[in-house]
């Protein structure tokens, strides 16, 4: 019941934008003008700073995330159809990890666009370590998508919610944020220092464990009116 | 509370007009000298400040799951004082800096996490504020993972070198300065006793205020 219920609601979240392909293809397009709205700001002199493509991979992927959460959410609210998920028979959580779920793999889409282009701008050896820099990619969307699902989702009732996602949402993912560039940066180096990006590895999987839980305790008294 | 209530601003007001006196009369440090006397202010208001932060995670636990109003108003107080404390701590903390590390800030593990902790209380009162209806419950779901993230993020950024001092520096602490150090601690502690029921008092006034206000709308 409680999977069935998940994959449903990603499935239906899947088809919305599969037709329209709306958020994706703005999210990547603003992902890509981040990409080189900072890249004037971190490139001296035809030279990227130390670690600046690191750091600009992870601000695209936050901030590209944060919009791409509030549209799907926006699109839940126009018709009041969150509501309607939330008053069928089926358990919360389970709507909870269905939206999580279409979130990740939207932002996973665009994030496979990003890096090729970051490895092409910034040339850093993105295929020297492919596994581990898609589970660092793959472990810090999740955390991030994790929080950010629960909050876009209880600020749709509120009044300014597109100011107030990322001001709640950044505080609390900036361990994400850590982990990712750190493990990133040490994966971009030359030569790529596995055992550094491993223990990023490690504790971005620990912040997931703990918010994924948060989440699912919390998002039942928190969507009850 | 009504009863102990005179006795503890009496307290609050000791304790604070004799502090200075007592750290003015505490040995000088060896190598920053002078400086170092703000020690005093910045060490027991950080204390107060994560004590305050530790009162608002779990209120807030309870007015989610229990549903307890009062928990909230305690929760609210509770954020609002960790954001005061917090703004000393964070202005003491660069004066000192500046004099010892010869910077005001220095992107390391201590300040960087007590900045973002800062950061999420700040967050939790402009989500009360600017929330709309039901901005309750969304501030106390921030307080909650705010609470989860705070030892995280020290251990995230603990890999870091830091310059900054460990808590083992308090058992080390000279004689003479011990007492004072201690006795600032008990003062601020004493400030956060006196200000964190006050407040959620005045949230209960306000809220019956609200309910009256809107019985004698009914009544028209």
């Amino acid at each position: 019941m409680f999977f069935r219920v998940a994959w449903l609601v990603m499935r239906k979240d899947l088809t919305v934008e599969v037709r329209s392909r709306e958020i994706l293809y703005t999210t990547a397009f603003f992902a890509v003008a981040c990409v080189l709205v900072f890249s004037f700001a971190l490139v001296k002199e035809g030279r990227p700073l130390e670690d600046a493509a690191a750091g600009i991979l992870w601000i695209a992927v936050a901030f590209a995330g944060t919009l791409a959460l509030g549209r799907t959410f926006e699109r839940e609210r126009h018709s009041e159809t969150l509501r309607a998920l939330m008053l069928a028979p089926s358990p919360r959580a389970a709507v909870y990890v269905g939206k999580l779920l279409g979130i990740v793999l939207l932002l996973l889409v665009v994030e496979a666009a990003l890096v090729p282009l970051i490895g092409l701008l910034f040339n850093v050896p993105i295929l020297a370590r492919p596994l581990l820099l898609a589970g660092l990619l793959a472990a810090g969307t999740v955390g991030f998508a994790a929080v950010g699902t629960l909050f876009a989702a209880m600020l749709v009732r509120a009044r300014s919610r597109d100011v107030l996602l990322p001001v709640l949402l950044y505080p609390i993912t900036i361990p994400v944020v850590i982990g990712g560039v750190r493990g990133t940066a040490a994966l971009f180096e030359l030569p790529p220092s596995s055992e550094m990006a491993g223990m990023w590895m490690a504790l971005l999987l620990f912040f997931d464990v703990v918010f994924v839980t948060l989440s699912l305790w919390t998002f039942e008294p928190l969507m009850t009116e | 509370m009504n009863r102990s209530y005179p006795f503890l601003v009496l307290a609050a007001v000791g304790l604070f007009a004799t502090a200075p006196v007592l750290i003015d009369l505490a040995p000088y440090e060896s190598t920053m000298g002078l400086v170092q006397k703000i020690f005093y202010y910045h060490v027991p208001s950080a204390m107060v400040m994560f004590l305050s932060a530790l009162v608002c995670g779990v209120a807030s636990a309870l007015y989610l799951f229990r549903k307890n109003t009062a928990a909230d108003r305690w929760a609210s107080s509770a954020a609002e004082l960790t954001v005061v404390f917090g703004l000393i701590v964070l202005v003491t903390g660069p004066l000192w800096a500046r004099k010892a590390w010869g910077v005001w800030w220095q992107w390391d593990a201590r300040l960087t996490s007590t900045l973002l902790m800062w950061m999420i209380f700040a967050a939790y009162l402009l989500v009360r504020r600017f929330g709309g209806p039901g901005a309750e419950k969304l501030a106390a779901a921030m307080a909650v993972f705010g609470m989860a993230n705070v030892p995280f993020v020290y251990v995230s950024v603990n890999i870091w070198r830091t310059i900054h001092p460990t808590t083992r520096v308090v058992p080390t602490l000279a004689p003479g300065m011990r007492g004072v150090f201690w006795f600032a601690v008990l003062a601020f502690m004493v400030l956060l006793a006196l200000l964190l029921p006050l407040r959620a008092r005045l949230g209960a006034r306000r809220e019956e205020l609200e309910e009256l206000y809107l019985m004698g709308d009914e009544g028209e």
